[in-house]
């Protein structure tokens, strides 16, 4: 095909396709229009019924509980899918981190660097843990949470080397970590199935006040179970990268 | 109901606006422009390091327009996702796939 006739068919795809995009915009509800019921009854209810002052964890943790947990297994299966993908190859040899450290190729990080991730290591430790046991009280949850304790132990790995982030997170550790995560997330709902109830029927006493931290039942557990589940599978994701670029070598021919 | 009425959190939730429409308005407009300067930006930087750089600041600007647009659960993780985690994977790929054989 010639670069003229390529052009053409390009400018007939593309008035289509903006023909179409304006048609469907003209359809739109007006701006911060919101037509549907259930937002409205949701909004109205959901502290009443599960003690959550999070409304958003609420409907993550409770009401659409089952969704969460395919997305939880999607997270699950891509950090399984990049261990697999990443695993050592024939013709690969690994070298020792050790070594790496002793004799670089890279210049090490510059002390501003280090310093800096020093000094955000502990906070982004505690903020972490914040998020994902908090839930129930606060727009977070444990998705939030467990990425901002992954981004921790990045920091680690900036603050240290590749040696001290391996240290603090064996891949065996992590990845049995990550199982305990994601299998807490779907026992918690089995539970409910062993006392009679639905699959993910919220079980335990919600608790008095709505939007105390002992509130909600199952909302603030499972949020704590989210949070383990996606901190190991990043962190096993960002090291099972890290030694592939750091690590790994093809081996000479 | 009557839990609604009585929890002193809860009536934080239903406070009104403390900013005027207007400046909301005004907000999301800016925001909104922001972001498509920071989309447009990222698709015109040629360079992929530069590229995974200019994409964390549109990241940034993302989480700053859920900010905005009052999903504050949103912006936590586009916050660490699009500027934090995303453009570190990239990184590493962009340094494995850049290392001259040995």
């Amino acid at each position: 095909m010639t670069p003229a006739q390529r052009r053409w068919v390009f400018l007939v795809a593309g008035a289509g396709f903006v023909a179409f995009y304006l048609w469907g915009m003209t359809g739109l509800p007006g701006f911060g229009n919101y037509p549907g019921p259930y937002g409205t009854i949701i909004s109205n209810i959901a502290v009443a019924q599960t003690h959550a002052t999070g409304v958003v964890s609420a409907i993550n943790f409770e009401y659409r509980g089952f969704d969460t947990v395919g997305e939880e297994f999607i997270l699950f299966a891509a950090a399984a899918g990049v261990s697999t993908v990443l695993r050592h190859l024939r013709g690969e040899r690994e070298r020792s981190a050790l070594d790496e450290a002793l004799n670089r190729n890279a210049p090490p990080a510059s002390d501003a660097v280090r310093m800096v991730a020093l000094l955000f290591t502990g906070p982004a430790m505690v903020v972490g843990w914040y998020l994902a046991s908090h839930a129930q009280t606060s727009p977070s949850g444990g998705f939030q949470g467990g990425v901002v304790l992954a981004t921790a132990f990045i920091l680690i790995y900036l603050a240290g080397q590749f040696l001290v982030f391996q240290r603090v997170s064996p891949v065996d550790v992590t990845e049995a970590v990550e199982a305990v995560g994601a299998g807490g997330f779907a026992g918690i709902g089995l539970s409910a199935v062993a006392l009679g109830l639905p699959y993910l029927n919220n079980v335990l006493p919600l608790g008095q006040t709505p939007g105390a931290v002992d509130s909600s039942g199952t909302i603030a557990l499972i949020s704590f179970f989210v949070g383990v589940e996606v901190a190991a599978a990043f962190v096993l994701i960002v090291g099972e990268l890290l030694e592939q670029t750091l690590l790994v070598r093809q081996e000479s021919r | 109901m009557s839990a609604l009425v009585h929890a002193p959190h809860i009536a934080a939730v239903t406070t009104p606006y403390t900013v005027s429409p207007a400046l909301m308005d005004v907000l999301q407009v800016t925001v909104l422009v922001l972001v498509a300067a920071g989309a447009t930006a990222v698709v015109l930087t040629r360079e992929p390091v530069r590229q995974v750089v200019v994409l964390s600041g549109y990241g940034l600007l993302l989480a700053i327009l859920f900010m905005v647009f009052q999903a504050p659960d949103v912006t936590l993780s586009e916050l660490t996702v699009g500027a934090v985690v995303l453009p570190i994977l990239l990184l590493l790929a962009l340094a494995k796939v850049r290392r001259p054989e040995e």
